[in-house]
């Protein structure tokens, strides 16, 4: 067959490809381009004026204060349920007044910050890449666009900057309201003052406990703001694309955060 | 003179294979109102986006007010865009704002408006589509009509100098439409306003027009005034004035 004869070695190769992976991998570095120019955009717009100011209040508010009873909760069951878990196999090495250290330990360094980052990429993450996507889909973004105002800065910037800047508060409160979680969850079989309690936590909690923790925190909060964004930003299809948008958001920022974690957890133990 | 203050040469604009646009020119002199027709789906609403930017054409020119919108970058391009008035067909109003906040959005980056002559603007706005008592509720409060209004109130709290109205009177009944249509006229008469009116209702076009343009299958397949074309030899063109 003379066509077959002209065809390339390289041809043949791709050609026993099936479309599906071709399609999958052109789709993932189209998003993967269109997600990096659309985080990049954000570092641009950031530094020009004008500054949504009110509009990032409004948004810290938002999604600050409004997740605080979830991750309140969360972190209160977190220290508790941690605390009844861990001291069996403590006792069996005798080691029972490890307990409190051990337990605040685990929290700041890494439950705390990975779990209430987890339910922030599902309240939050899910609630701004809804809420974008439906004023795209119903044209409120173009109609923000055509007026001569800047959506991006308005809905991204604000509610990247409010998400990054929330989550490390959050999280500082969910260890909190968790260690307190862990001091009940002593004392439901034995007795521990709180004043001893904490005293033997700090004792034990360093620089490079709290700190690299910290940090993480504001990471994630950024990339759950900015994949809520971007997904809600670029959502299509009508009404359906909400739900998918939402649905997405939540997926890729979760993912995002083990994989933040992940690559933090390796830069921190460079250092210990 | 006339001057032109909308240049529209060669347009183009594919979906994938759906070609919406093939060869669209049109020329709009200042103060004139230009209705568009066309079958749903023939590409009216892609052509005001094109002109407005929101919707990248292929190919072609776009012109308005002496600048071509393809060389502009985003800050001269919302320089034009503040000039400029669009209706949405949807109104796309913005739902976590109240009627209030809707309407003095548009205006929140006029450093030289007071928020007393914000506020004026906005009962003005209120007034002119005869809605002066629904400042403080919100889009999901209001019926569909009403939210039209409101949009179209947002659209001309700038005093823009070039408006685009996509279907302004549809979902609105024959008084409302009708006073609305009398808006639009009102408002050209009054600030001299160059207007593009997408429209399907006889009434409105009857009222506002000074020239019409009927597009099918991507290009302007008849231009006249009202009359001429309402009383056009071809029976298509006419079956859009029954
Ligand atoms: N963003 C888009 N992506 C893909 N196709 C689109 C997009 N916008 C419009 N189209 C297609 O372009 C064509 C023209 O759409 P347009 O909205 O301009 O119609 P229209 O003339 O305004 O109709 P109607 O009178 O119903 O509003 C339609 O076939 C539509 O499917
Ligand atoms: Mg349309």
């Amino acid at each position: 067959m003379p066509d077959e004869m002209k065809s390339t070695a390289t041809d043949k190769v791709t050609a026993r490809i099936p479309a599906v992976y071709t399609n999958a991998l052109t789709g993932f570095f189209e998003a993967a381009t269109s997600g990096s120019l659309f985080t990049i955009r954000f570092f641009k717009e950031i530094v020009k004026p004008r500054y949504e100011f009110s509009e990032f209040l409004k948004q810290s508010y938002l999604i600050g204060y409004k997740s605080f009873p979830l991750v309140a909760i969360t972190g209160f069951i977190m220290g508790l349920v941690l605390t009844i878990q861990s001291r069996p196999t403590l006792v069996q090495f005798g080691a029972e007044s490890w307990l409190p250290a051990m337990v605040a330990i685990s929290i700041i360094r890494e439950i705390g910050p990975v779990i209430t980052a987890l339910i922030f990429a599902g309240k939050v993450g899910s609630g701004i890449g809804a809420e974008l996507a439906s004023m795209k889909v119903t044209e409120q973004i173009d109609a923000m666009e055509v007026s001569g105002n800047n959506p991006y800065k308005y809905l991204v910037v604000t509610r990247v900057m409010a998400a990054t800047l929330m989550l490390p508060v959050l999280v500082t409160i969910a260890d909190a309201i968790a260690l307190y979680g862990a001091y009940v969850g002593v004392n439901l079989q034995g007795n521990v003052s709180f004043h001893l309690f904490f005293l033997q936590v700090f004792e034990k909690l360093e620089f490079l406990d709290v700190f690299p923790a910290l940090i993480k925190t504001f990471f994630f909060g950024f990339s759950v703001g900015i994949i809520g964004c971007y997904k809600g930003y670029n959502a299509t299809k009508g009404t359906e694309g909400v739900g998918e948008s939402a649905n997405s958001a939540v997926v890729f920022a979760s993912l995002a955060v083990f994989i933040i974690d992940m690559v933090a957890v390796q830069i921190t133990s460079l250092f210990i | 003179m006339d001057t032109n203050v909308i240049t529209i040469e060669h347009l183009k604009k594919s979906f994938g294979k759906n070609q919406v646009l093939k060869d669209i020119n049109l020329n709009i002199v200042k103060g004139e109102n230009l209705v568009v027709c066309g079958k749903s789906g023939s590409g009216k609403s892609v052509l005001i986006k094109c002109l407005v930017g929101l919707i990248e054409p292929d190919g072609g020119k776009v012109v308005l007010l002496g600048k071509d919108i393809d060389g502009l970058d985003s800050t001269a391009l919302n320089e034009l865009r503040k000039k400029v008035g669009f209706l949405f067909q949807s109104a796309a109003l913005y739902d976590s704002m109240n009627v209030r906040e809707n309407l003095s959005f548009p205006l929140r980056d006029l450093k030289s408006k007071s928020p007393e002559d914000i506020e004026a603007l906005v009962v003005e706005a209120l007034a002119n589509v005869g809605l002066e008592d629904v400042a403080e509720k919100m889009p999901s409060e209001l019926s569909g009509g009403q939210r039209k209004r409101i949009g179209l109130a947002r659209t001309l709290i700038l005093k823009p100098e070039i408006i685009l109205y996509d279907e302004p009177t549809t979902g609105l009944d024959p008084i409302t439409s009708k006073e609305i249509s009398q808006l639009i006229l009102d408002i050209q008469k009054k600030y001299n306003t160059t207007s593009i009116i997408i429209t399907h209702d006889v009434e409105c076009m009857r009222i506002t027009s000074n020239r019409m343009i009927i597009i099918k299958d991507g290009v302007s397949v008849a231009e006249g005034t009202f009359d001429e074309l309402s009383a056009s030899d071809d029976e298509w063109v006419r079956s859009f004035f029954q």
